[in-house]
């Protein structure tokens, strides 16, 4: 399963940097987007991967017993998902306010203005 | 004691108000380096008698680090010296400048430069010593270029910085490596470890970095240049850092490093040879200038050098000689600048060739540069002649070279002597006065220098008083007890002879000194156009390299960046013996290929799309891929979060994407192929390294230290959730404020483009009576539903951040539905509002710990059967943080014209 795993984001990264490298911002953005995903999916599985139980202890036991699913990349992940939120919206917004004020969504053009 | 030594820094802060305030009264800042003369004079007294003592004081003890202080005979007689001509200084300058508006900024560097230099001299832990070298050096940039409208002034500032300052760094290097052969950062416990550091193998550079710090600040041949530059300081500091203290400090670390490095054969060469190099080219250059302070800052540097040589030497009669030297000069030298700054001050030129007959106007001044310059030019019966005379005779006694050195240095005072009569006596002879309407200065200007060069006399009279502190400078620098007796007549002796010798030559070349300066050579070359040289250098490789790297495209940063990270990683990658190229694809199931395809597929349509709708949708569908992915794997929370962000982020891009229409490309085909290459490079070490880290057996220490304590110490069910609530609250608190400073960045934004833009369209609200009755009745359960997760997150999948954004996705519907006024108005509070309120409830339950005496975020919990404590309370102020954001967002966005 690792290897599909390894699969996937590999071609998340691969789509986020090539659509990073475009000129067109809503591009640029999308990109972004899709590295997010990516990224969450390399911790995810880098913390391997188990059909075991989620990592919630059952009622009546004191400890996570048998396997379960590691809860550390879990923690970690989740908070990078909103952080991931927050920092698209904001870019998205930063992407609109370059377009209205320059007139263009071709990056190259925004540098130029200056 | 330590207050004292550091006094001079507060001391600074006192000057710049009280020179800023009463400019002519300035010279009452001199009362405080006399006292502290006194002081010192007292203590070393005191040291002569029973020896030196150790303060100490730690500043960052697990450094190593701490303001030690060792009060010994060498550390003491340089202190004695600062604070003694720094209040000659002080009382000059106060006339000197006369009222000049900017006074305070001078007394305070001039200050904290001496607070800088006693520290250096004081210090016993290496590297505080390097803290107040640096100081000094920087303290001493300010003062030459205290007159920094001239552009001159600031070169020979920056010059002497650059200089000094790498030397400080050399400094820092060697202090580091001593420190960790010897094992102690302290000087004097080096001393006892000497035979170790010598013999470790970092011996040879340790001593070559010492000894570049010791050469440029003392302005030892190569690095001599800077420092007849330096004379753009204003007089009063070119008497005082450039003759009396600053560069001696350079001849301060060489004799405290005597007995921990010096006495080995590369150490007594490379001293000796500079020193001496640095003598003859300094007593040559003196007599060829004719600009006063020029001919006095080329005569400092052949003292410099004679006093290195004495040292590189290095025998008892030698350090005993350099220190004698070192008295004296530092009076005859600094009466003479002074002298020099009266003439300037009075006539408006330093000229030599201009300044005749000034006896009759400067009487006063006359008989102190007269004084002086005997001194210097060592006539019997005054200190500059007990100093050159301690020379002779330690040369005579010691091997070596000596002979070769002993014709050098007769030849040098020689050509010394003459450039002290020529600065000191010159000026005042004849009977014709060129510059006119001359005038005696006041007695500031007088008295300073007068005092100097008195003493010189005096104390050449009656040298004995000088044995106590000069043996006690010469045990700590030798090492091994000195015993210093210095007597005005040894009898007729080979020494004697030598002195005659060198006044009879002082007198042949007063005559012939026309001739003498006629052939000179070029003065600008040699190791100045080294500097300049490597400065232009320096200046056209940035000039080429930082356009090159620094092009303000994201593109090539974003190009750079990721090639060599594909590039080092995957070396490091292929290199790695552990890594296989076998593909686990065991424990696949139809729905995990189906998922995966359906990831790829959307990743592939996102890059093709010529439409951002499309674009959209496509990236949706990637996010609910991999939100399938987590639910496949255990991670219920991470789906869920996954879930309500890729439907709200899908949202914020149909807002702001209604104003991007296309996507067609606008690079050249070649460009894109170029970028398609990169990009599959990226993927494929990308998809290498899951491959290397997922099957890469870690310990899993982290997983059952939380999976055990989580239901004991966290009180929870849900470990993922207890992590991020109490085990790692602190990292949680971060990121909600990060996310709280986006939306407010986001809300800024939109504002702002909302003030200078009119036209434009709303979101206009869905009317389907269908949709807004469904959201009607979505809201209140999906409200219910959040709380709900909030509540159990603890101890089932859900919790703050999920709970969250489940509320604000009932209230981004409901506004879809009605529009934003209504959904407004439906929220009650303003999303800043909630945002607030729960940061600082995150930061409140935080604080409970602190108010307990525990550290913050330590979870607190109240009595009963009910999990209740305060991070729950943080799990709150998460929800509404999260709520908050989201809303700010869509609103703000909904809302934009």
């Amino acid at each position: 399963m690792e290897g599909l795993l390894a699969l996937a984001s590999g071609v998340l990264y691969a789509a986020g940097i090539y659509l990073i490298l475009r000129r067109r911002l809503a591009q640029l953005i999308i990109g972004l987007g899709l590295l997010s995903n990516g990224t969450n999916l390399l911790i995810f599985a880098a913390g391997g991967l188990t059909r075991a139980r989620p990592p919630v202890v059952p009622d009546g036991a004191n400890a996570l017993m048998d396997r379960y699913a590691d809860p550390v990349p879990q923690a970690l992940v989740l908070t990078a998902i909103v952080i991931g939120f927050g920092l698209l919206a904001f870019s998205l917004v930063l992407a609109h306010r370059v377009h209205a004020t320059a007139g263009s969504d071709d990056i190259d053009d925004v540098g130029r203005e200056r | 004691m330590v207050f004292l030594i550091v006094s001079p820094f507060l001391a600074a802060v006192l000057a710049a108000w009280f020179a800023g305030r009463y400019p002519h009264r300035a010279g009452w800042l001199a009362f405080w380096p006399a006292v502290l003369t006194v002081l010192f004079g007292i203590e070393l007294q005191r040291t002569a008698a029973s020896g030196g003592r150790l303060l100490e004081f730690p500043w960052a003890p697990s450094l190593g680090l701490s303001f030690s202080f060792n009060l010994d005979g060498l550390g003491l007689l340089f202190a004695i010296l600062i604070a003694g001509v720094g209040t000659l200084i002080v009382l000059y300058a106060s006339r000197y400048l006369g009222g000049h508006s900017q006074a305070g900024r001078f007394y305070a560097s001039l200050f904290a430069f001496m607070g800088a230099m006693l520290g250096v001299v004081l210090s016993d832990n290496i590297l505080t010593l390097f803290v107040f070298w640096e100081l000094t050096g920087f303290t001493s940039f300010l003062l030459i270029g205290f007159e920094h409208e001239r552009p001159a002034a600031r070169a020979a500032a920056l010059q002497a910085l650059i200089v000094t300052g790498g030397g400080g760094l050399a400094l820092l290097a060697a202090g580091v490596l001593l420190t960790d052969v010897s094992g102690t950062a302290s000087l004097s416990a080096m001393a006892a470890e000497r035979a170790f550091i010598v013999a470790s193998p970092f011996y040879g550079a340790i001593a070559g970095l010492v000894l570049l710090a010791a050469f440029t600040k003392s302005a030892q041949v190569p690095f001599h240049f800077w420092l007849p530059n330096a004379m753009e300081a204003p007089t009063p500091v070119s008497a005082y850092l450039h003759s009396a203290t600053m560069v001696k400090a350079g001849v301060y670390l060489i004799a405290r490093m005597t007995p921990i490095l010096g006495a080995t054969p590369m150490w007594t060469t490379a001293v000796t040879v500079a020193g001496a190099a640095t003598m003859v080219i300094g007593a040559y250059r003196a007599v060829q200038e004719i600009d006063l302070k020029r001919i006095l800052a080329y005569s400092t540097l052949s003292a410099l050098g004679v006093l290195t040589m004495l040292l590189g030497i290095g025998t008892s009669h030698t350090i005993v000689a350099a220190l004698v030297y070192l008295v004296a000069h530092a009076g005859y030298k600094g009466a003479l600048f002074l002298v020099a700054g009266a003439i300037d001050h009075e006539t408006g030129t330093r000229d030599i060739t201009l300044l005749t007959g000034l006896r009759r106007a400067m009487p006063i001044t006359a008989v102190a540069g007269g004084a002086a310059a005997i001194s210097m030019a060592g006539v019997p019966l005054t200190l500059g002649f007990v100093g050159k005379d301690a020379t002779y005779e330690a040369l005579l006694h010691a091997n070596g070279w000596s002979p070769w050195l002993l014709i050098l240095i007769v030849l040098a005072s020689i050509l010394l002597g003459l450039a002290g009569l020529l600065a000191g006596v010159l000026p005042f002879r004849g009977n014709v006065a060129l510059v006119k309407d001359v005038h005696e200065p006041p007695w500031p200007l007088w008295l300073p220098p007068l005092v100097l060069a008195a003493g010189g006399l005096l104390v050449g009279l009656a040298p004995a008083i000088l044995n106590g502190p000069l043996s006690a400078a010469a045990t700590a620098t030798a090492g091994v007890p000195v015993d210093v007796s210095l007597s005005v007549w040894h009898g007729v002796t080979p020494t004697l002879l030598l002195s005659v010798l060198t006044l009879a030559g002082v007198g042949i070349t007063v005559a012939m000194r026309g001739p003498l300066r006629m052939r000179s050579w070029n003065p600008r070359a040699g190791s100045e156009d080294v500097y300049r040289g490597a400065l232009a250098g320096l200046d056209a490789v940035s000039r080429v390299i930082g356009p090159t790297l620094h092009s303000a495209s994201l593109r090539t940063y974003v190009m750079v960046i990721v090639t060599t990270v594909v590039v080092l990683g995957g070396t490091a990658l292929l290199l790695d013996p552990s890594f296989g190229f076998a593909v686990p694809l065991t424990n696949i199931t139809v729905h995990d290929v189906l998922i995966v395809f359906l990831i790829i597929a959307g990743a592939i349509s996102a890059v093709v799309a010529r439409s951002t709708m499309s674009a959209v949708l496509s990236l949706g569908t990637v996010g609910y891929g991999v939100a399938m992915i987590f639910l496949s794997f255990g991670a219920p929370d991470l789906a869920m979060t996954q879930f309500s962000v890729e439907t709200l982020t899908v949202l914020i891009y149909v807002l702001v994407f209604r104003h991007f229409r296309e996507l067609g490309p606008l690079s050249p085909r070649l460009v894109r192929v170029r970028d398609a290459l990169i990009a599959t490079g990226v993927g494929t070490f990308i998809g290498g390294l899951v491959l290397s880290i997922a099957t890469t057996e870690t310990a899993p220490r982290l997983r059952e230290y939380f999976a055990e304590f989580g239901p004991t110490l966290g009180r929870g069910r849900n470990i993922v959730n207890v992590i991020l609530v109490d085990f790692r609250a602190f990292d949680t608190l971060g990121e909600i404020t990060v996310l709280a400073t986006a939306a407010i960045g986001v809300r800024g934004l939109v504002r702002f483009a909302a003030s200078d833009r009119r036209n434009g369209s709303r979101v206009s609200p869905i009317t389907s009576p269908i949709f807004r009755t469904g959201a009607r009745l979505l809201m209140p359960l999906l409200l219910l539903f959040s709380v709900f997760l909030l509540l159990r997150g603890h101890n089932q999948p859900g919790g703050g951040f999920v709970g969250g954004l489940v509320a604000a996705a009932a209230f981004a519907l409901y506004a879809i539905a009605f529009g934003v006024s209504r959904a407004r108005r439906a929220l009650w509070v303003r999303p800043l509002t909630l945002l607030g309120v729960g940061l600082l409830l995150a930061l409140a339950s935080g604080l409970v710990a602190v108010l307990r005496g525990r550290p913050f975020l330590t979870a607190s919990w109240f009595p009963g059967p009910v999990a209740l404590g305060t991070p729950a309370l943080f799990d709150v102020g998460v929800f509404l943080v999260v709520v908050g954001v989201v809303l700010m967002m869509i609103f703000s966005l909904a809302e934009d014209s």
